[in-house]
């Protein structure tokens, strides 16, 4: 009977399988990796740094390194590492997603943003439209993203740290327009006013959200919606990944619009000590972070479109694609990441409230 | 008990009583043909044309790529894995509920069948609660230095879990009406227990058995919701080839994503040969069973 046959094969295939996974459990025993779990577009940008510091560290200590890369809505993979997911180093969006490790574990201390230069954020970022060719629906600021007919894409700002900043530069923005200083905000004279101008933005923001057709859950999926698959007139999008829009899905077919404001987007990094110790990473997890500060991470991070905070070690021709414009901070604006999470990102919080009503 | 043969000559005789006229009929077949080119055939014919829109030394090249070799080896892997543990099961539960009677009987077919009620990305998210760091058996696993979520024992758990029900369900029916007298003659001919499942009830069941072993096989390497819930989403380590292909996708690597599809689409059609391979011998076999009397009805179920 050939039943006889088919049984050995899959005895056979079982202890294959056993085997090969007894294999991928133990793992290599020389050579070092880390695990770096990212946010969505710095795929390339951690492609580049991956390979430089494997170098840098090869020939300085003489061991080998593999960075392996998980990316996705930094929201998304905040919660992964909090499930479990054994990151020895993260590089997420904002900071309030390694603040949400830090407050659900004890993987890493509280005060974590303290440990690295420039609030551990190695390089910074700022939200920009991205249009089609000829900028048909005439897209200049962040008021023409409410002319009748505009269709806006931005990922989910529930899952995605990207689509937490655009939210924010959209209500920065109007409160900017309308308190005309934003010094006003700190001011209690000018309490009805700010809170006049706090409602004009809430408002603001509730039309965009009604203008949006998908809401991806990360940055990557809404360029992809929008430059792929021809959906909407304007991406709100990091500066870094519409400029590779540009650069990957062809120059002629997209153009880069740049508001009058925006904001400063600071994308932390830290070590996740808890894992990096149980890995005995601690040591090239710290020094695969601090490459990114050095002349040649600056410089990669200045390549693939994100500001260095060093920007003497960066090309001058990279320094020059980045336009200027006017950036306000979270702390200023909305007292920090922690409060702006509760206001506006938390469960019952005001983009909770404004989507329930408008869809 | 009419059988296959009543079927097959019903099925090849024209059918004049239906009352359609022609046109209404090719009507009807062009819509039917309509719908399955924009849905099925289309679809397919794209995921070839984009991964060769580089030429065929780009496509070749994109399984070149460790990361895409990864992502096979794991996909293997996890079918490797979760096939054989679904035939064990599925043999048994089949086993159990066709050829005894006990309390709780229709409690279990029901709970076979949850996979395919349940969402994929439930199923997923339920083993980050059980398995995950703050799930029950989180912090035990955690002080024994076992990772299941975000590896590829995860992987594993969560493949089985939704391609469960795909070779019990083919058996189950079968078995049910296929009684149990043969059983009970070889017993009765002093048969032990383990002779009776391999030489009696294991034959009588074989088609449907590789039936249900294709449709899980395929299942289990396609599967994406509950796979990439509980992958992490590691390159090179918990990407299984679905997941790749969306990391690819997202990374503007059009034509390396879909030549990692097309490894799946390929997958997809060899699975419907085998089907319909599996299907003739199948209904050859109870053609010939009919024909020497022991009618027993081997047609395989249709998938739900």
């Amino acid at each position: 009977m050939n039943i006889r046959w088919l049984v050995a094969v899959l005895v056979l295939a079982l202890v294959v399988g056993g085997v090969a996974m007894s294999g991928a459990a133990r793992g290599a025993p020389k050579p070092v990796e880390l695990l770096n779990v990212s946010y969505d577009p710095t795929r390339e940008l951690y492609r580049d740094v991956n390979a430089a510091f494997a170098a840098h560290w090869l020939a300085k200590t003489g061991q080998a390194v593999t960075v392996n890369q998980s990316h996705g809505g930094a929201g998304k993979q905040a919660r992964a590492v909090i499930d479990g997911l054994q990151a020895d180093v993260v590089t997420l969006a904002l900071a309030y997603d390694i603040d949400a490790i830090a407050k659900h574990t004890d993987y890493l201390p509280a005060d974590w943003q303290q440990r690295l230069p420039h609030n551990s954020s190695p390089y910074t970022s700022t939200i920009v439209f991205l249009v089609r060719k000829g900028n048909p629906k005439q897209i200049r600021d962040w008021d023409d993203l409410l002319k009748p007919g505009v269709a806006i894409v931005t990922p989910n700002p529930k899952t995605s740290g990207g689509a937490r900043w655009n939210y924010l530069a959209a209500w920065a923005f109007v409160l900017r327009r309308e308190l005309g200083d934003l010094a006003k905000l700190h001011d209690p004279a000018a309490a009805a006013e700010v809170q006049a101008a706090q409602a004009a933005a809430q408002s603001f923001v509730t039309e965009l959200f009604k203008r949006v057709p998908v809401l991806d859950s990360g940055a990557r999926g809404s360029t992809n919606t929008f430059a792929r698959n021809g959906i909407g007139d304007v991406l709100l999008a990091w500066e870094n990944e519409a400029f590779l829009a540009v650069a990957e899905l062809g120059a002629g077919e997209f153009e880069i619009v740049v508001p009058s404001v925006s904001i400063l987007a600071e994308p932390p990094v830290t070590v996740v000590d808890h894992w990096a110790r149980e890995h005995g990473t601690l040591e090239v997890a710290q020094a695969y972070l601090e490459f990114l500060y050095s002349p040649q991470g600056q410089r990669l991070a200045a390549r693939h479109y994100y500001r260095p905070v060093s920007p003497e070690h960066a090309d001058a021709a990279d320094m020059a694609r980045f336009p200027a414009l006017t950036l306000i901070t979270v702390d200023d604006v909305f007292g920090g990441w922690q409060q702006a999470q509760r206001v506006h990102f938390d469960d019952g919080g005001i983009f909770d409230r404004i989507t329930a009503g408008g869809q | 008990m009419a059988g296959a043969g009543a079927r097959h000559r019903a099925a090849a005789r024209p059918r004049p009583g239906v009352g359609e006229t022609a046109p209404v009929r090719r009507l009807l077949i062009a819509a039917t043909l309509l719908v399955l080119g924009c849905v099925l055939v289309l679809p397919l014919v794209s995921v070839f044309a984009e991964a060769l829109r580089g030429g065929l030394g780009a496509y070749l090249a994109s399984f070149r790529d460790p990361e895409a070799l990864a992502a096979i080896r794991l996909t293997l892997l996890v079918a490797a894995i979760a096939v054989p543990v679904n035939i064990v099961f599925g043999l048994s539960a089949a086993w159990a509920i066709a050829k005894f009677s006990f309390p709780g009987k229709r409690l279990l077919i029901t709970l076979i069948d949850l996979p395919y009620a349940v969402s994929p990305v439930v199923s997923g998210l339920v083993y980050i609660m059980i398995y995950g760091a703050h799930g029950v058996l989180g912090p035990w696993l955690a002080a024994h230095d076992l990772q299941v979520i975000f590896a590829v024992p995860g992987i594993v758990l969560a493949t089985i879990f939704v391609t469960f029900p795909f070779v019990a369900r083919e058996l189950i029916p079968l078995m049910e009406e296929q009684g149990t007298e043969q059983e009970q003659a070889a017993m009765t001919l002093g048969a032990s227990g383990w002779q009776t499942f391999r030489r009696v009830t294991l034959p009588n069941v074989r088609w449907a058995l590789l039936y249900g072993v294709i449709l899980c096989n395929a299942r289990a390497m396609g599967e994406f919701g509950a796979v990439s819930v509980v992958s992490g989403h590691i390159r090179g380590k918990t990407a299984t080839m679905p997941l790749q292909v969306e990391i690819l996708y997202n990374e503007y690597n059009y034509v390396a994503a879909f030549a990692v599809a097309s490894l799946l689409a390929m997958l997809a059609l060899a699975t419907l040969v085998a089907k319909a391979v599996v299907e003739r011998r199948a209904g050859a076999a109870s053609a010939q069973l009919a024909t020497t009397g022991t009618a027993t009805e081997l047609q395989p179920r249709e998938a739900p």
